[in-house]
Order: C-alpha cells, then structure tokens, then sequence
C-alpha cells in the first residue's frame, strides 16, 4: 500500500554549518519560533494539470497547509498568518525581501515551487535565516502526484530536522483500535492513518474484537491481538497485503505483543491456569522461548532500542509495577517505587527514558521515568488515560484517554490525544470515531 | 503572638472538625450501597442470571482480587453440583476486570479469576475437559457506570454454557 516513497532528494545548494537559528526543544515551548510558510508558487499549467488528477484547485497551497499544520502542532512553531505577508510566493522564492519578513517578525520563511513534470509532482523549497538575510536549506522531491501529502510531510521534517537538530516525526502513521457502539458491546476496528488524522482507514471489520495494533519499528507489519473464533491469540497482520497468522501455537491466550527493535522477533504474554509469562517468538526461524517465569502477572513487555534489555510490568510485589531484566530474563530489577500502581513501561527510541501509565489515589497519569526508575516526571492527570507510544523521534507520546459516564452511564468515549515529553502541547488528535491503543510508526522515509 | 497562637488552634479544631464530617458522610454513602456490596466485592443480583434453578451464573471479585469469597465459593458448589448432573454440558468461565486497569494487565487479571473460579470447579469433581477459559479483562462491562458500584458488578467470572 505505501510502498516507500519514490523520493529523488537533491540539494541545490549545500547546507552551511554557520550557526543560524537554532531551537531548543528540551524546555517547554512556551515561545513557539515564529515563522512564515509562504504559499508553495505555481504556474498556470501545472496548477491545472494537478487540479484534474488531484481534484485540489491549488497543490501548493495544500502541500504548505500540510507543513503549516504540522509545524504548529508540534508545539515548537508558531507560524504567521497568511494574510500578513508581503511578498508573493514566486518571488519570495527567488530572493526574499527579508524587511519584510522581519516586520512581521518571522523569524525562518519557507518558501518553495510545485511543477507538474512528466505525470510527476516535482517540488522545492527552501528555508530561511530571516535574521541572517540567509538561504538555511534547499532541496527538491520529484514523486507521483498522489504522494503530495507525504510531500508535505517530509518538507516538514526537513525543516524540524534543520532548525531543532534532531530528526521530525510527521511523515508517519498511526495504527489504532476504532471503537462505535455502546460501552457494553463495543465494535473494535484496526484503522490506520497518517499522523495528521488523514487518510484513515479500516483493516478489520469489526466481525471480532480487536485490540493493542503496534507497529513493526523495521517494517510496515503489525501486530496485535484477536478475538478470531472467540479465541484471544496474538496475529501479525501485513498491512501491504492483508495477510496475516497467528503468532506461535500457544494452548490458550496470547496477548501484549510488541516486536523488538530489529524487527525480527515477537514478544508478548501468554497466559495459562491463572499465570502469564513473558514469550518471544523468533519470526524467521519460529523459535519460541520463554523469558520469565513466575507465579504472578507479567505483561506489556517493551525492548530496549539496542535490544538488549526488556521492560515490563508485573504484580509480583503483590500489585502492579515496572521492572527492568535482560533480554534472556535474567537480572529482573524493579524500577517503579513511587506511590500508586504502574503500567504499560514502554522503551524510548532514544533509550534514556520509559514513558509509563500510573494510576494512584483514583487518577491516571502518564509520565515518564530514567530507565533506573529515577527521575519520575508525570505528564498528564485524567480521570482515565493509558497506552504511551512513542513518536519516532523520542520527542512526543500519544495515547488514549476514556472519559467518566454519568449517573445513567452515558457519555462514555475514548480518544486519542498526544503530548510533548516537556509535558506541554496537548492536543487531541481527530479520528472519525472513537479510539484507543494507538501506535507510533517509523519514519517511512529517510 | 499569643492571639496568632490561639487563632492557629481554632483553625486546626475547625478543620478537624471538617475532616471528621467528610467521613461522616463518606460512611453514608458506603452504607447507601452496603446492601449491594460487601467491602468492594459486590453482593447482589442485579447482573446475575441463572444457569438452572438456584445456580447462579456468575462470582464477584474485590479490585485487583482473584480470591473467591465465602458466597463466590457457595456459587460455584452449586454450578459444579448442577455440572455433575449434566455430564454433556460443558462451560466457558469468562473472566473480567473493571475499567480501573491498564488493558493488557485486565486480560491477565480476568484470566486469573476465571481460573479462580475454574480450580474450584475442578476440586468438586468437574473435569477440565470441561473447562475453557475465557477472559475478555475490561472489555465487555455489565455496567457502563463510572462508580464502585457499577465497577464490583463488572469484576466477575460467569459460567457460560458451550453447548
């Protein structure tokens, strides 16, 4: 379905390494940077040409709505309104008359040109150190026309990647668990969206409950659990294809499944008479072994970025905490002492950190703590709120809240919402129903 | 000085005093259910549905709990007395956790007390052939109620007939 996009990356002009604008974005980000997204310019022809395949009057100012949305919702921009520029976009991406854009304070401009060339989309544009009067970046894509979207996308993690120093998070997707109907008998659907909530779709139909979709690190696999015959077994679902099987020949539930960094391997829980175990099952060669071993509960399993270590939550203190152990099972180290139960531990792709779910005193709270345990941080308090994933980049986590119903038991609903790791920007991310158990995907290019 | 210091004492009397009537009306309120539920463990019959006359389908759990209670155990005699009867009947024990928990911890938590309920079975003489087990953790609620009580109605394993 997305195969990796067809993306022809050149630079125009090499990027300096002059100290331009730079943004901080290990503090809250309570000065977003401002900057101008001037309108992606566009000849006559090619906005035609478009206009008939895309059925969009203007591609390029939907491919710059695209970067401006993005920008703004990660917090860390502030881009300008429109109606204040000066400068028409073809020739302010020729030589921007950077008065003025200084006088209506932004401070970076992204300027750029869409060409319909050959049936293809080609695009370029350039960022820009208003303050410095200088050129930060210029590059140019040439794909089908149909990727326009991911176009966006990828500009807008050039421009993250060049102004913050670490990589973007938003030519990504998300994978989730739909939910309609009433709390009692819920319908769950796997559905999938890019990471800005367009482009959704439904993989199942909702025949049978499913639950906890995440995403292969390495590929565009998916793995997830399955009330298939009313029976609760762990699936890897190929989202290109459709394809998919049951993980392993368990005698009973298998549930929690996530891969390891490599992709290569499934873990996950398997429960019997009472007990659940942590499993990993090697997808070449189908190898199954058992990691831990113990009377009590052991479930959410979460690998280290390097693979070498293993996260999980376990009631064997007699409730529910985070422990650490190697990735054999050895060296089993509790890690969460604070007040409250502790769920769902879940590895940062940086590896410094795990983003967990707490629930103490009647409240859910997502926080996020060193991989020894110490350095609690809660991000997040709510009345129910579970699941963190991590956004490629370590920088985000998303995750879904339920709300109370009331004295009747009305209004109930589940939704996605995400969060800066500062513990700012919260924002709720539209989905065309209800939802829970999103997972992050990969960065599908660069 | 001495004024601040007797005003310091009122205040703490007055909040005591406070403090002490939230109780008062905490206990109230866990009188108003009491009817319906013992410690957190719920007691009545709202949910419940019978597999024959006098066989309850379904145990009550405490939060976070997977021992059966005096009445779960006298449930279950009489499910196993009324599965000795009926040779040809197998069940599905389906397990549940309420909505307080993360998901997969419920999947697992709901397993375990539909063992729970599954071992109690096997000790009254019921074969596990007999037996499947099923938990659907915060799944499928009973009640779609954000409260204890609506909560203690959804921790439960029933005995479903399989066929």
């Amino acid at each position: 379905m997305t195969k990796k996009i067809l993306v022809l990356l050149f630079i125009l002009i090499p990027i300096k390494a002059n100290a331009l604008i730079e943004v901080d974005i290990t503090r809250g980000n309570l000065n977003p940077l401002p900057l101008a997204v001037s309108p992606l310019s566009i000849d006559e022809e090619s906005r035609k040409g478009f206009e008939k395949i895309l059925k969009k009057e203007n591609i390029g100012s939907e491919i710059s709505t695209i970067v401006e949305n993005n920008l703004r919702t990660s917090g860390i921009f502030n881009p300008l309104d429109k109606k204040a520029f000066l400068q028409a976009p073809d020739i302010a991406n020729l030589k921007p008359r950077f008065e003025d854009w200084n006088l209506i304070k932004a401070q970076a401009l992204i300027t750029g040109k869409v060409n319909y060339v050959d049936d293809k989309l080609r695009v370029e544009f350039r960022l820009w150190d208003v303050l410095a009067a200088k050129e930060m970046m210029a590059l140019a894509f040439t794909t089908v026309p149909n990727n326009w979207r991911r176009v966006g996308h990828i500009i807008s993690d050039k421009v993250y990647e060049r102004l913050t120093g670490e990589k973007g998070y938003f030519d990504t997707r998300i994978i989730y668990v739909s939910e309609e109907g009433p709390k009692t008998q819920r319908i769950k659907k796997l559905a999938i969206m890019d990471q800005d909530g367009a482009n959704n779709k439904f993989l199942t139909l909702g025949n049978e409950l499913v639950l906890t979709p995440r995403f292969n690190p390495a590929s565009q696999m998916v793995t997830y659990l399955s009330y298939f015959k009313n029976m609760p077994r762990v699936y890897l679902l190929d989202i290109e294809t459709g394809t998919q099987e049951v993980v392993g020949d368990f005698p009973g539930m298998t549930f929690a499944p996530r891969f390891s960094p490599d992709g290569k391997k499934i873990i996950m829980s398997f429960a019997k008479d009472g007990k659940s175990d942590i499993y990993t099952m090697d997808l070449e060669n189908r190898i199954v072994e058992k990691i831990t071993n113990h009377p009590s509960i052991d479930t959410s399993p979460s690998y280290s970025p390097d693979g070498k270590y293993i996260t999980f939550n376990s009631d064997r203190s007699g409730y529910q905490q985070i422990y650490v152990m190697k990735n054999d099972g050895s060296d089993v180290k509790r890690i969460s002492f604070g007040n409250g139960l502790y769920g769902t531990p879940v590895w940062s792709p940086r590896g410094d950190l795990i983003a967990f779910t707490k629930l103490h005193k009647g409240k859910f709270y997502i926080g996020v703590m060193r991989t020894d345990g110490s350095g609690e941080r809660l991000l997040t308090e709510n009345y129910y709120q579970e699941a963190p994933s991590w956004s490629p980049n370590g920088r985000v986590l998303v995750f879904y809240r339920e709300t109370k119903t009331n004295s009747k038991g009305e209004g109930f609903s589940a939704k996605l919402w995400s969060i800066d790791l500062t513990g700012y920007n919260e924002r709720q991310i539209k989905t065309p129903t209800d939802a829970s158990d999103p997972s992050w995907s990969s960065l599908l290019s660069n | 000085m001495r004024l601040n210091k007797i005003l310091k004492n009122t205040l703490l009397v007055l909040t005591a005093c406070l403090v002490l009537s939230a109780c008062a009306t905490k206990k109230e309120v866990a009188t108003d259910i009491q009817g319906q539920m013992q410690g957190d463990v719920y007691t009545g019959t709202d949910t419940v549905e019978y597999l024959a006359d006098g066989v309850p389908d379904r145990v009550f759990f405490a939060t976070n709990e997977s021992i059966l209670t005096t009445a779960s155990r006298e449930t279950l005699r009489a499910q196993a007395a009324w599965l000795r009867k009926n040779p040809n009947i197998n069940v599905v024990l389906e397990g549940h956790a309420d909505e307080r928990g993360t998901r997969e911890y419920n999947l697992a938590l709901g397993e375990r007390r539909a063992n729970a309920a599954k071992d109690y079975l096997m000790t009254y003489g019921i074969s596990s052939d007999r037996i499947t087990v099923l938990s659907y953790g915060k799944e499928r609620p009973v009640d779609s109620g954000s409260n204890p009580l609506a909560w203690s109605k959804n921790r439960r394993s029933v005995t479903v007939k399989a066929n």
